[in-house]
């Protein structure tokens, strides 16, 4: 047997202080009428460090801040000098990328080779992509000289807590907005080393503002009546919430909300890959993946057939230590999450769906859940409906091509969808009619700067990324 | 094996037929999508191998070293140095292991079977008695048919082969024909391997796919398929004599063929990527892909070979600083 000896990646190069303050106007802060709490490490329960809850007052301050700065210093400044700052600040998000990378890992749990490969190269592509917007606006297709909305409220989630960051700070800095950012109540900490990178590259005060907190920082933010524009990431009924808040005033709203995402495997498809596919689908980030591809539609044909290469790819995947780098999957982000997933799991096993997970130890401390499998799923099952935020697939079964786009388009949500078949012409079929954002081709969970990402129906509205996500920030 | 695997066995036999048959099995084969196959070879490659695992690693690198040299300029005396380098690969540690074979042209095979098997050999694999302590195990493997073109007719192949045997190699390593397989003349291809299989009598089969002149993974996949039918005992990548030799997602590609060949004829098929296999990192790499592709069975010298030259001292070196830490000079490797 070929043991992988245990590869750690220093926790060292992270230097985390025992509290952290508002980020306001260009420097950390004490919350004046706020509290605190702590942020923990999922994989071991370990505080990680004491962080700043802000208050209404607080949310007041941080917006006047980014007030002040819109109409001072960032609103009125050229475009190209904009894009300085947006270019300095990703370089130094790749300078400082292990770092991140390591407590990205520590305080969401999530293993170190996605942190390492996936969310770092794309939060400093990302931050690259939009600063090559930012004087070049007038080429956006939004008419001459576009001008920005203002102060930009911006909530985002647990599960990509500085890839969301990225996705919102980005596009609203590179179209000319100043923005107060609250990060997940779980997971604030990269946030607040993204704040130190700004203070770094000598951004003006008061142009990226981090408030910390959990539901009611969050409700003052969105509630602000001095906020231009809301961005939220985050779940359907949160999102609701936010809509409800915000209708009726001169706000502009994008939600990009749940998902339960088909991924559709024809008779034709390239096995092997679209094993990978499924696996990368629903595993990866431990399944706290809006898009994820929780949905497996196979054609009948060959249902047996992949669900055995399924069952054996899945029984080599390794959970465990995030910071390990061959780890696979990591922890589950927080005790809340995991009993909602052992909930809806539950639920699938007392429905009448067959559970199977490969034999797995799981570490005794710290929030964990063995990835799991459901065969002999229905459209009625519970766990075919609701959104899991979990490494849980549900398999269901289809005949006819025509069969697979009416079930996989059988949900309220509609963020995105995959398709596997070595056919052109079906694949174009199939994008043609599948109501989702995003359709992978022979391929799942590919993200890129240039591409716009978001939702039908309940998955939200508004685009994020590409030209399409200068929208979201511009007054047209 | 269950009831529906043991008549897929019947079938496959059946397959060397007819052209038709041959044809529609192997493209009826799940295509390879070039980018995910691409990728899944490249995430296995992130993997971190350290300390224990890594010793374990490089020992039983070592130990599956098919120590090749195809020149031209060979000699007698080169291929007996290169020998007696494959017995005892590092003579100042006598705990480090013999490698899997040595690898040479046909006509210098009898003086690598002198230093592996005793001057008293010269008759095959049996010769082995009077044999010095770690002959035996080294195996003798020599290419043929017409290496590495494959372009002469096929008496001369068998003859090649017969040759290669009698002189006393026990493995065999023959290339396909690619200028029929890329023509869709399965059944010639097929034919010459079982034809040359038969030639082998005792010996083991390699057969290079030359996945480089294939160039696509579908082709790799179906060649691999066919060389499994007709019996080869192990496929191979390259030959080392053209551009494009063993790549990652190749040997990916042809691991799957081996772990679908076995789950639906209960037979075992070894696994060769040869050519551009130059490092200790480049080695693990590839283990990692056997361990995690086909598993734990296929992780032995009787199922996995490396085709190189170059890779066995960075071995040793690397072997060396594991156990003494610290790295010593190319200088205190033998060189070949």
């Amino acid at each position: 047997m070929f043991e992988y000896a245990p590869a750690p990646e220093s926790r060292s190069v992270v230097r985390l202080q025992p509290a952290y303050g508002l980020f306001v106007g260009g420097e950390f802060v004490d919350p004046t009428d706020g509290d605190s709490f702590t942020s923990i490490n999922p994989a071991s329960e370990e505080v990680l460090a004491e962080v700043a809850a802000g208050g209404v007052g607080d949310v007041d301050r941080a917006v006047r801040a980014a007030r002040t700065a819109y109409d001072r210093v960032w609103g009125p400044m050229p475009g190209r000098d904009r894009a300085k700052y947006l270019f300095r600040i990703a370089r130094l998000i790749q300078e400082r990328s292990r770092e991140l990378a390591v407590l990205e890992s520590l305080d969401n749990g999530k293993p170190i080779k996605e942190s390492r490969d996936v969310d770092l190269p794309l939060v400093a592509a990302h931050f690259f992509y939009y600063a090559g917007w930012a004087d070049k606006l007038d080429h956006a297709g939004f008419g001459p000289n576009p001008r920005p909305l203002g102060v930009a409220a911006q909530i985002i989630p647990w599960n990509f807590p500085l890839l969301m960051l990225a996705w919102k700070i980005a596009p609203a800095l590179a179209t000319g907005n100043t923005v107060v950012l609250k990060p997940a109540e779980t997971t604030p900490l990269t946030a607040l080393l993204f704040a130190e990178i700004c203070q770094q590259a000598d951004l003006p005060a008061g142009v990226v503002n981090i408030v910390t907190g959990a539901g009611e920082t969050g409700r003052a933010l969105v509630e602000h009546h001095d906020v231009d524009k809301v961005a939220f990431t985050g779940s359907t009924e949160v999102g609701r919430a936010i809509a409800r808040a915000v209708a009726g005033r001169d706000t502009k709203l994008t939600l990009e909300l749940g998902g339960k995402a088909a991924n559709i495997v024809f008779d034709d498809a390239p096995v092997d890959q679209a094993v990978e596919g499924i696996v990368n689908g629903i595993f990866f980030n431990q399944g706290h993946v809006c898009c994820a591809g929780s949905r497996l539609l196979l054609q009948e044909s060959v249902a047996d057939q992949v669900l055995a290469s399924l069952k054996r790819r899945v029984a080599q995947l390794r959970v465990g230590d995030p910071l390990d780098k061959n780890s696979d999957i990591g922890a589950i982000n927080s005790a809340a999450q995991l009993a909602r997933i052992s909930e809806l799991a539950d639920a699938g096993a007392a429905e009448g769906a067959q559970r199977w997970s490969p034999p797995c130890e799981l570490p005794e401390q710290g929030f964990w859940f063995a990835p799991t499998i459901f065969t002999g799923v229905t459209q009625a099952h519970r766990i075919a409906r609701e959104e899991i935020f979990g490494p849980v697939l549900s398999v269901l079964t289809f005949r006819t091509p025509a069969e697979a786009v009416e079930k996989a388009n059988n949900t309220p949500y509609g963020l995105s969808a995959g398709v596997w078949t070595e056919k052109g012409s079906r694949m174009l079929w199939l994008a043609e009619r599948l109501r989702a954002g995003v359709v992978w081709a022979n391929t799942f969970n590919k993200f890129d700067p240039t591409s716009p990402f978001g939702g039908y129906q309940e998955s939200g509205y508004g685009r994020e990324g590409g030209r399409h996500g200068l929208e979201a920030y511009l007054n047209v | 094996m269950t009831a529906t695997a043991m008549s897929a066995r019947s079938d496959l036999t059946e397959l060397g037929r007819s052209e038709t048959a041959l044809r529609a099995f192997l493209h009826g084969l799940p295509g390879v999508d070039q980018v995910g196959a691409q990728q899944r070879a490249a995430q296995l490659g992130t993997r971190s191998i350290k300390t224990t695992a890594k010793a374990w690693a490089i020992d039983l690198a070592i130990r599956m070293v098919d120590l090749t040299t195809l020149e031209g300029a060979d000699t007698p005396g080169r291929v007996r140095a290169l020998a007696a380098k494959a017995l005892r690969p590092d003579p100042a540690d006598p705990s480090c292991p013999h490698v899997g074979a040595v690898c040479v042209y046909p006509s210098m095979v009898p003086y690598v079977a002198e230093v592996l098997r005793g001057p008293a050999s010269g008759a095959g694999p049996a010769g082995a008695a009077a044999a010095p302590a770690g002959a035996g195990v080294v195996h003798l493997a020599s290419v043929a048919t017409a290496f590495p073109a494959g372009q002469a007719p096929l008496e001369i192949k068998l003859a090649d082969t017969r040759a290669a045997v009698a002189a006393g190699a026990d493995e065999i390593d023959m290339v396909i024909n690619r200028s029929a397989f890329l023509t869709g003349r399965y059944q010639e291809v097929y034919d010459e391997i079982v034809a040359v299989r038969e030639a082998c009598g005792p010996a083991h089969l390699k057969v290079i796919l030359e996945t480089g002149e294939l160039s696509t993974y579908d082709n790799v996949r179906r060649a691999s398929w066919l060389a499994m039918l007709a019996g080869a005992d192990f496929i191979k990548t390259s030959t080392g004599k053209v551009p494009a030799a063993a790549t990652p997602p190749v040997t990916l590609v042809m691991l799957e063929a081996v772990r679908d060949f076995r789950a639906a004829t209960g037979r075992q098929v070894g696994v060769k990527p040869a050519g551009g296999i130059k490092t200790t990192k480049d080695a693990i790499k590839y283990l990692v892909l056997v361990n995690e592709t086909v598993g734990a069975d296929w992780l032995d010298p009787d199922w996995f070979r490396f085709g190189a030259s170059s890779l066995l001292n960075d071995l040793l070196m690397q072997r060396t600083k594991l156990t003494t830490g610290d790295y010593a000079g190319p200088d205190y490797f033998t060189r070949d």
